[in-house]
């Protein structure tokens, strides 16, 4: 278990947003988490890379757990994760390509020119060839998601966390971030999780489908299972209550 | 009865709350110093900062040393203390209006921006992206701003104070007092000490108007209306900080 959520509660003030998660990701494997709009599926992607704390409970990552740590310690753990935010949080001061090279640029003894090459790759690989001199504030909001990605998977970290990489993009441009995804994770044996609105991205893509609903995780399963579900809740999300 | 004192409770606890946090900031500002800031970096800022200051600087101290020399002319001529006016002039603003105006300038400036400029960061979720990237936001946004400030400030001082006394000069020419007696009076009246004092205030004014503008930066609440009311409180604690200071360090450099 690369993953693993004990037993963990989070509350904003008295809103109780995620309640008695457990929940555990294999390495390399993919999990996908579906569920309702704020029901904290964001807020649970946060909780697993200490952007937000829990109330109570304890959350592993590679052997360690990440509400123990201190700042400097976390970083350690941080180093091989990588986040593609719900809006996409590209440094907007800098370049395309500097968003793409930032972690390299911190964190690698790589020449400036072994950068570019993988800014290049990177960006070739999410279909913005080209793109590296232009702002954020250029691009569509599908565009900055795919730059977002990019900036991810340049690092080459061992678990990505996404939050709906593919919301607001086109159909074929979704087709081909959820390929890609597959493949990192197929290529660079990633561990992903993968929140998603998109039910058949999840079936897709995944190993095993969490639903969050109402802060619980009424159900994990392999995507077979999930469609064949016979609990009301799962089944109305994922006919999109028309069953 | 109650009401009233749980409101006054309420808020004395904010302002603690709110004070204690720059004081917080500050001191982890320091620790993240230990990683040698990048110069490239201080340098943006410093551009950046500068450029955007001086002309307000320029103008403020400029307008400040004519209206100081035009009240204070008249009556020394009275007295026919004509020789004095050119060093009281200097010594007003080298101790006083020098630093305050920049750092009043500067918290309006600098301050502002640098709390629209994190703010905007923290609720587009850029500086959790940098913690996700593991790296650190205070070492990465604070350092170099509060270093930025610091150098920047005494800079815009020794500028404004050159400013101001020229201002003063004007006036006095205007009033018959020739250029030779300025320049002497301010020979035999101001020590070096005058602008040195106001140098330091300069920087520790640079300190507070960094710590100040990247706290609310950093805290802003969510949205739009977020940045907007992160920038205001940070050029009005900034303010109240600066005079705050300059009392104090008034008292302890020249008394
Ligand atoms: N920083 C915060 N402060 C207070 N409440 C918050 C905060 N972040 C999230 N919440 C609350 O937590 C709940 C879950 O939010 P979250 O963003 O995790 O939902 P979500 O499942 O990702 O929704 P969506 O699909 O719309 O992105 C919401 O009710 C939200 O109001
Ligand atoms: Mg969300």
């Amino acid at each position: 278990m690369i993953i693993n959520l004990v037993d963990v509660n989070k509350s904003f003030k008295k809103h109780k947003v995620l309640e008695h998660i457990n929940l555990s990701v294999e390495k390399g494997e993919t999990m996908a988490i579906i569920g309702a709009s704020g029901s904290g599926k964001s807020t649970l992607l946060k909780l697993m890379i200490g952007l937000e704390y829990p109330t109570s409970g304890q959350i592993w990552i590679k052997n360690k757990d990440i509400t123990t740590l201190k700042e400097d310690e976390l970083d350690k753990v941080r180093l091989s994760m990588g986040m593609v935010f719900q809006y996409s949080a590209l440094f907007d001061s800098m370049t395309v390509a500097d968003n793409v090279a930032f972690g390299l640029r911190e964190h690698s003894n790589l020449s400036e020119n072994e950068i570019q090459r993988v800014v290049e790759e990177k960006l070739d690989t999410v279909g913005l060839k080209g793109f590296g001199k232009y702002l954020p504030n250029e691009l569509s909001g599908g565009m900055k998601k795919r730059v977002s990605l990019a900036r991810v998977i340049a690092f080459e970290p061992e678990i990505i966390l996404y939050d709906e990489p593919t919301s607001g993009l086109d159909p074929i441009m979704a087709g081909k971030i959820d390929k890609l995804i597959k493949y990192t994770q197929e290529m660079m044996k990633v561990t992903s999780v993968v929140v998603t609105h998109d039910i058949n991205s999840a079936y897709y893509m995944a190993d095993r489908i969490a639903m969050v609903y109402e802060g619980q995780i009424i159900a994990v399963d392999n995507p077979d299972n999930i469609k064949n579900s016979t609990d009301e809740r799962v089944r109305e999300f994922i006919h999109g209550g028309k069953s | 009865m109650m009401f009233i004192l749980e409101k006054i409770g309420a808020i004395v606890l904010k302002a603690l709350e709110t004070w204690g946090g720059f004081v917080i900031l500050f001191l982890q500002t320091l620790r993240q110093c230990k990683r040698a800031p990048r110069f490239s970096h201080v340098l943006e800022q410093m551009a950046h900062l500068g450029v955007d200051t001086l002309p307000i600087v320029a103008l403020t101290l400029l307008f400040t040393g004519m209206v100081l020399t035009l009240q204070t002319v008249a009556e020394f001529l009275k007295f026919g203390a004509q020789s004095t006016v050119g060093g009281v002039v200097t010594i007003a603003v080298g101790r006083e209006l020098g630093p305050v105006l920049v750092g009043v300038v500067a918290a309006g400036r600098v301050g502002a921006a640098i709390t629209a400029e994190l703010s905007t960061m923290k609720v587009t979720e850029q500086i959790d992206a940098l913690k996700v990237m593991a790296v650190n936001p205070v070492g990465y946004l604070v350092v170099p701003r509060l270093i930025a400030c610091m150098l920047m400030l005494p800079l815009l001082v020794v500028f404004g104070d050159i400013i101001g006394s020229f201002g003063g000069w004007i006036v006095a020419n205007y009033y018959g007092i020739s250029s030779f007696m300025y320049m002497q009076s301010i020979n035999t009246f101001v020590i070096i000490h005058d602008f040195t004092g106001g140098l330091i205030k300069a920087v520790v004014f640079g300190a507070i108007i960094a710590t100040i503008g990247c706290y609310y930066g950093m805290n802003a609440a969510n949205g739009a209306e977020g940045v907007g009311k992160a920038t205001t409180k940070s050029v009005v604690d900034a303010i109240i900080a600066i005079f705050f200071f300059n009392c104090f360090l008034s008292m302890l450099l020249y008394r």
